[in-house]
């Protein structure tokens, strides 16, 4: 016998395009969702919501709504008033920024319509509905600000409590920060001889608009409170309950079942939580809310929602000196989990992938009486990247070169890396030379190129334009020593816990909370390669504070690349903690031992044992070694040390149909370079999602209100959210910079399709209509502003850029109005 | 979303259908596909004491041939319409306007009845309706009437068809023959139309002898351009375009989220004149 093992060599599961082992039952809907948990007695809810979107809350008649059969109770704010908690903020951006007391349900005033003022129990949710039409409130109107602009001259006040709309200003200066040159002397410097470059962008607010409703049960029965609920962030709901309504964080557990999507809007500790929980302690029996989707639109936060007002400054050869950008962003009616912080995440990523000399980053957030804007899939990287990606395209327009040459005057070399920014970040990694070359080869970049020029020759009807988009951003939220020097009020470290069960199977407990990422899947591949157990033989278990006890969640393209850590580290604990046990029953010294594929093996020799063997042996606790304990399971929680920095070129070609104005997408392709990929399949799924998303922002979705601060765009009649008929196939594929800052080597992909889509596709809108004299069209680019974009260049080709669209900030003019392309009476 | 509570009958025969329309009086509302009613009962914008569904009365589904016209039975879905190869033949507009109503789903729920008395100006099946000159056939308690296109659609969701009456039968005459082409405009493709033209020709020797077009969702009811109708007899396909300019004459569109009524008017005379040039194709 030699000592050379001829068994088969597993494959490895890191890199196998695994079809997801949780989507028989997410797809088939054979799961357990929070709306479909029945309990013993249970009780449902219906909310009265304010019509209004700034009031007094006179008297509220409940009588008639108590009286209907089936009707438990009827609960005013004054009811649960000491124990309905508080909606909190986990991140004051600055130390005085002003933050409007926000409870589940007010007792005195609305500041936003949607906002809950009472509450219906009743037996079934169709007597709490048919009863909460019976609950009679006085409003006394007070006046509302809803337009972003409005609110900044403050005549208006959101909260006439603050005294001001103004929230909190935030800055990011290169001078004062020592990462960078001063501002304002490279702008006047290329107002001298260079070029400067004003824009005004418009970030206009979105619904996450995820695919299931949220829905809460509470069950008071037991010792512990339970609460289900449809949330990204079980272990954060859990303190805020804790630290909010005087239970114990002992006493609560906080269940996170299947949950159908969030894209960020199911990061929040919401009004309708602390409700149902209230209502059911007060009761003493099980609550569900489910909310309905008319519901989800004006209550569940909102996303986006900026004015930016951008200065570049480059030499006349297209080289940036410098960019300064004055954000004003509408937080909505209060400050939510993340709230003011959304913005100021930007304030890292409007370089992007270049380097500039100077760069300052000004944020000021204002209240509206609006529904809450929070993370929305990308939370401030889109907008930023969506600005600068902008701008570099109108930098390429001014000095009268490629998109692409542009790009690659000013990004960072591949053999650069690692590069700290302007902005003082560190980039581990990365080569944009590589991604874009792979990218136009796909696109077939000069064909299209060509074919551009001759419909612009021909005069065709339909034109051809052509968006890049060269991004990057920070993912893996967060490490929590700059998560603390940023005043946020938790950590951005991971937990996971291996169990080696006595069978052979094992379990895995990950911190992060899966709502459809495919977390089960891609955990399962990390784990069986590391302990050289199969696939099949690995249970994900998550989203329980019970099961899964510590946990700092899902959201920021972080699970992966902080909970897969965690999973790596604990790992290494389990075999780190077997090892004795091999060399105890294998006889050797544990110097002599080498893992691999699942065995421990002695050197040299073909003696060798199974880390399942060893977990039964643990099991039975017959014979182990003196001086340890008998289990190998481990616990690990892992702090990054870094953000992670994902990046990519995309490329976009639309059709502009210049008589209607419709948009048709030609061909899109991205190369992503998102470091080691786990899953294939997973990461195309999230890149074609993403994209969807993206480019859903540039061409159909918008929330829009009217002057009476009504969600016009309240349902999906109007709030027009693509399907697949609308989107075309995508051309998706990667170039492979491994992450130095992790061991797997991963950097993150849930947002990136997402962040990079939106140049890339406005980009495309704008380059196919730049001889008509348009360098904008807000988003979202309708037939109608694109089309109208069109005729204020007199509607024909080679019309000159007018002074009017290139206007300057100096002259107290946006270079956008406002009001254009819009419906009169609709507030942007 | 939970409706207010209702009653709610399903009669077998359009006589018991009258009969528990006349008993509810103005407060019933009729379910034929429910795609409109339903979203309105489960947001409470209506709240009727008494639902009548006509799902079970088989005599108002299909297409029967009528020697110079076809009758479809109001009850017939969407995708029966699309599918039945009478109304393929003989009423061509009718079919490529309805194959662009809202998704599959929808289609298979929906009814060209239904749709025709819910009155959307925004729905896709008004326009090649009155374009085609089709009848309608409307029962009540006083027996039956026919109505012309013309006269059927009054305003915003209001018809001939009087509380207590039920519409049991489209008749179109035969268009054999016809070219047809209705240009749909939208941002997201199961969205109401934007605008839409409807076109159905007679082409004769290169150039069109007969021509018939309806707007969608330029007014309060769809509207029929006869204008446009008349302009384009004996034009060819190169020329078109000034007798389709007119498209928008008269009428009154909306304002919206997805366009102002200038842009609808605009929109109209390009559709209109695409419409036609895809209806001269076939």
């Amino acid at each position: 016998m030699t000592a050379v093992d001829d068994r088969p060599q597993a494959a490895p599961e890191i890199g196998n395009a695994r079809r997801r082992k949780e989507d028989q039952r997410l797809v088939t809907g054979r799961t357990k969702w929070t709306d479909n948990i029945q309990l013993p007695g249970m009780l449902h809810l219906a909310m009265v919501r304010s019509p209004f979107a700034h009031a007094k809350i006179g008297a509220i008649e409940t009588s008639e709504a108590k009286a209907v059969p089936g009707v438990m109770a009827v609960y005013t704010s004054a009811d649960i008033a000491d124990i309905q908690g508080v909606c909190i903020t986990a991140w004051p951006v600055t130390a005085d920024q002003k933050t409007p007391d926000h409870l589940p349900m007010p007792g005195d005033r609305v500041a936003h319509a949607g906002e809950i003022v009472a509450v219906v129990v009743a037996r079934s949710a169709a007597v709490a509905r048919d009863a909460a039409e019976l609950v009679d409130v006085d409003y006394e109107e007070l006046p509302a600000v809803l337009d972003l602009k409005a609110a900044t001259t403050d005549e208006v006040l959101a909260h006439p409590g603050l005294e001001t709309n103004k929230s909190a200003f935030w800055q990011l200066d290169s001078k004062g920060g020592g990462t960078g040159g001063d501002i304002e002397e490279a702008i006047a410097k290329a107002r001298e001889g260079g070029i400067v470059i004003e824009r005004e962008y418009r970030q206009q607010r979105l619904i996450p608009a995820f695919m299931e409703p949220r829905s809460t049960v509470v069950d008071p029965t037991g010792e512990q409170v339970v609460m289900w609920s449809a949330t990204q962030i079980p272990h954060v709901l859990r303190f805020c309950i804790a630290a909010t309504t005087g239970l114990p964080e002992s006493k609560i557990r906080v269940i996170a079942p299947d949950v159908g999507g969030g894209f960020g809007g199911k990061l929040q500790s919401t009004p309708e939580e602390f409700i149902t929980l209230a209502v059911a302690r007060k009761l003493g029996k099980p609550i569900k809310y489910t909310e309905t989707r008319s519901e989800t639109m004006v209550s569940a936060h909102h996303g986006r929602d900026q004015w930016q007002k951008l200065t570049l400054a480059a030499e006349k050869d297209g080289t940036v000196t410098g960019l300064k950008v004055d954000l004003i962003c509408d937080l909505g009616a209060y400050a939510a989990i993340v709230g003011g912080g959304v913005p100021v995440l930007g304030a890292w990523m409007f370089n992007s992938i270049y380097k500039f000399d100077a760069y300052q980053f000004n944020c000021t957030n204002y209240y509206t009486n609006k529904t809450w804007v929070d993370a929305y899939r990308g939370a401030g990287r889109p907008e930023a990247t969506y600005a600068i990606e902008r701008m570099m395209d109108e930098l390429a327009a001014e000095v009268g070169v490629d998109p692409l040459e542009i790009r690659e005057k000013n990004w960072i070399r591949h053999d650069e890396f690692p590069f700290t920014t302007v902005a003082g970040m560190t980039y581990d990694s990365g080569n944009y030379e590589a991604a874009t070359e792979k990218a136009k080869e796909l696109f077939g970049y000069d064909e299209l190129r060509a074919e551009q020029k001759r419909r612009r020759d021909e005069k065709d009807p339909v034109q051809l334009g052509i968006g890049v988009s060269t991004f990057t951003e920070m993912c893996g939220l967060a490490p929590s020593r700059v998560l603390g020097s940023l005043n946020y009020g938790a950590g951005g470290w991971e937990s996971a816990s291996i169990r080696m069960l006595a069978t052979g199977t094992v379990e895995v407990i990950t911190g992060a909370s899966a709502h459809g990422q495919g977390h089960e899947t891609a955990w399962s591949q990390i784990v069986a390669d590391r302990l050289g157990v199969p696939f099949e033989s690995v249970e994900v278990l998550h989203g329980d504070t019970q099961i899964a006890p510590k946990g700092m969640d899902t959201y920021g393209s972080r699970s992966l690349v902080v909970g897969g850590e965690a999973l790596v580290l604990a790992a290494d604990k389990v075999i780190e903690k077997a090892k004795p046990f091999a060399a105890h029953m294998l006889e050797a010294s544990v110097d002599d031992l080498e893992f691999s594929q699942g065995r421990f093996t002695v050197k040299g020799t073909d003696k060798g044992v199974g880390i399942t063997d060893i977990a039964l042996g643990a099991f039975a606790g017959h014979d182990y070694p003196e001086g340890v304990e008998p289990s190998i399971d481990a616990d690990a929680t892992y702090d990054p040390v870094n953000f992670s920095f994902p990046h990519g070129t995309h490329l976009c070609a639309m059709e502009v149909d210049t008589e209607t104005g419709q948009s048709t997408m030609r061909k899109y392709v991205c190369v992503d370079d998102i470091g080691n990929i786990i899953n294939p399949l997973i990461v195309e799924g999230q890149v074609h999602g993403g994209l969807v998303q993206g480019i859903a922002q540039a061409l159909w979705e918008g929330a829009e209100y009217d002057e009476q601060g009504t969600l016009v765009s309240g349902s999906f009649v109007d709030y027009t959210l693509p399907t697949s008929a609308d989107t075309i196939s995508f051309v998706t594929d990667h170039t492979t910079s491994p992450a130095t800052s992790n061991t797997l080597g991963t950097k993150g992909v849930g947002e990136a399709g997402t962040i990079a889509s939106t140049p890339a596709v406005v980009n495309a809108v704008v380059d196919a209509l730049r001889p008509f004299g348009v360098d904008d069209v807000l988003m979202p680019c309708t037939p109608e502003r694109v089309w109208k974009a069109i005729q204020s260049g007199g509607g024909t080709q080679d019309a000159e850029t007018t002074s009017a669209q290139q206007a300057h900030f100096d002259e107290g003019t946006p270079n956008q109005d406002p009001a254009a392309g819009t419906t009169d009476g609709v507030v942007q | 979303m939970i409706p207010a509570a209702f009653d709610y009958v399903a009669p077998t025969s359009v006589d018991e259908a009258l009969s528990a329309l006349a008993e509810a009086g103005d407060d019933a509302k009729v379910l034929a596909g429910g795609q409109s009613l339903l979203p309105i009962l489960r947001m409470r914008l209506n709240a009727p004491e008494k639902v009548v569904d006509l799902g079970r009365i088989e005599a108002l589904r299909g297409v029967r041939d009528e020697g110079d016209h076809l009758a479809i039975g109001a009850m017939t879905p969407y995708s029966d319409v699309v599918d039945d190869a009478l109304v393929r033949e003989h009423a061509g507009l009718l079919v490529k306007a309805v194959e662009t109503v809202a998704d599959p789903q929808i289609r298979h729920r929906g009814t060209l009845g239904g749709a025709l008395v819910h009155a959307d100006p925004a729905g896709d099946v008004g326009a090649p309706v009155l374009a085609l000159d089709a009848t309608l056939v409307v029962v009540g308690p006083g027996g039956e009437r026919t109505v012309p296109a013309a006269e059927f659609f009054q305003d915003l969701f209001e018809t001939s068809v009087a509380d207590g009456e039920l519409l049991t039968e489209i008749r179109i005459p035969k268009h054999t023959g016809w070219g047809s082409a209705y240009e749909k405009f939208v941002r997201v493709s199961h969205q109401w139309s934007i605008v839409a033209v409807a076109a159905t020709v007679r082409v004769e020797g290169g150039s069109i002898a007969e021509a018939r077009i309806g707007l969608t969702n330029m007014g309060s009811t769809p509207l029929r351009a006869t204008a446009v109708e008349q302009a384009l007899v004996g034009k060819g396909a190169a020329d078109l375009a000034d007798a389709c300019a007119a498209a928008a004459e008269g009428t009154n569109p909306p304002s919206d989220l997805n366009g102002d009524a200038d842009y609808r008017r605009h929109l109209a005379g390009v559709l209109a004149r695409r419409a036609v040039q895809k209806a001269m194709e076939g």
